[in-house]
């Protein structure tokens, strides 16, 4: 897969790419890569969440692609712009892991489930279908989504090299 | 927001506190390997969420990280990064264990990087908490062999909430020259600084 236009997304970050680009994200630990496709207008979608909703944010102007809860509409709203149908994406989810064992449960540190719950949550509100995911563990994950296939590649250190 | 007034007095008063603490840090490694351990002048600064793993190597450069969380008066989260390369001589110089699989650590030698983790944390933090007379009590450590980009990210969740910086303070240690390295990360949670600076007879305004 040589010569395709690669579009890294940033951690808290999102960003859309078309025409057999890809979409990248890289060192996801406890943050959750949602991505979002459209089969026929082949516009990809990827976003990079580190927390689960917004209402913790203590500034009014905060990054909207940090959080789960504003990131994944804002998300849906981009692809529309740029001519998807809302009906016809479909997403997947990758990252959400625990990377530390700890046995004092603070909230801070289940922070990774807590991503992929609260993302689930946002992407039924907006009826839009879970095609796939590799989520949870205690492992980090690198991802890629191909515009022109909307096949997902999930990279691994422990387990190589994933397809969804 | 911080850092007004005086940043960068306030920034050398960190890197202070990464001195003490490294410094003793050092000096405990460099007896458990019976070697000499470098360490240059720590840096503190404010760093990007997406720059911070670029310090070792990349965000999926394969790290072996030591984490603890920290509690008491300066409640923050404190890693110990070694690349997988400086783990190998370390567990060689400690134990004589050649590792024969890179990148995969067998329970035992897992356990005797965790330890070394343990030992040295435990000596930052008790020299820091000498110095300031706050109370600083590290959790037991857990390590993890991954992308750093991964790894450090669950410990800049407690900024996460805040802005898109981390203030970090950071340390490298060496023994003879390059051959091996290593980077102390320690990241002060945002309520932790007032009583830091107030300990260290800063004004915190």
């Amino acid at each position: 897969m040589t010569g395709q236009t690669v579009t890294k997304v940033a951690m808290a970050d999102l960003n859309v790419a078309e025409g057999g680009a890809l979409l990248k994200t890289t060192g996801l630990g406890s943050c959750v890569g949602v991505t979002l496709y459209d089969r026929k207008t082949k516009l990809a979608g990827m976003a990079h969440v580190m927390l689960p909703d917004s209402s913790i944010a203590r500034d009014a102007n905060f990054n909207i692609a940090k959080y789960a809860d504003t990131a994944v509409p804002e998300l849906i709203h981009r692809l529309v712009a740029a001519g998807a149908t809302k009906f016809r994406l479909e997403a997947k989810l990758a990252g959400g892991a625990q990377m530390f064992a700890f046995s004092s449960q603070s909230d801070a540190m289940r922070i990774g489930p807590r991503n992929v719950e609260s993302c689930k949550r946002i992407l039924q509100l907006h009826t839009i279908a879970i095609a796939g995911e590799d989520t949870g563990g205690s492992h980090g994950r690198t991802i890629e989504l191909d515009s022109g296939t909307g096949k997902l590649l999930i990279r691994s250190v422990q387990f190589g090299i994933k397809e969804l | 927001m911080l850092f007004k007034r005086s940043a960068a007095f306030k920034m050398d008063v960190l890197k202070e506190v990464g001195n003490i603490g490294a410094g003793n840090a050092a000096t405990a490694l460099a007896k458990l390997i019976d070697k000499p351990v470098d360490m240059p002048v720590p840096q503190a600064s404010l760093v990007g969420f997406d720059d911070i793993a670029d310090r070792v190597g990349g965000s999926e450069q394969v790290v072996v990280a030591v984490f603890l969380r920290v509690e008491g008066d300066v409640p923050g989260n404190l890693f110990i990064i070694i690349d997988t390369d400086s783990a190998n001589k370390l567990l060689h110089h400690l134990l004589g264990i050649r590792v024969v699989q890179i990148g995969f650590f067998s329970e035992l030698e897992s356990s005797a990087l965790s330890e070394i983790g343990n030992i040295l944390a435990g000596s930052y933090l008790s020299s820091l908490a000498d110095f300031t007379k706050l109370s600083m009590m590290p959790t037991v450590p857990s390590m993890t062999i991954d992308m750093a980009g991964a790894v450090l990210t669950s410990g800049l969740l407690q900024f996460g909430q805040m802005g898109d910086d981390a203030l970090l303070i950071e340390t490298t240690f060496q023994e003879n020259g390059e051959s091996m390295c290593g980077h102390f990360f320690f990241i002060p949670d945002p309520e932790s600084l007032e009583p830091l600076f107030r300990a260290l007879g800063v004004p915190f305004e």
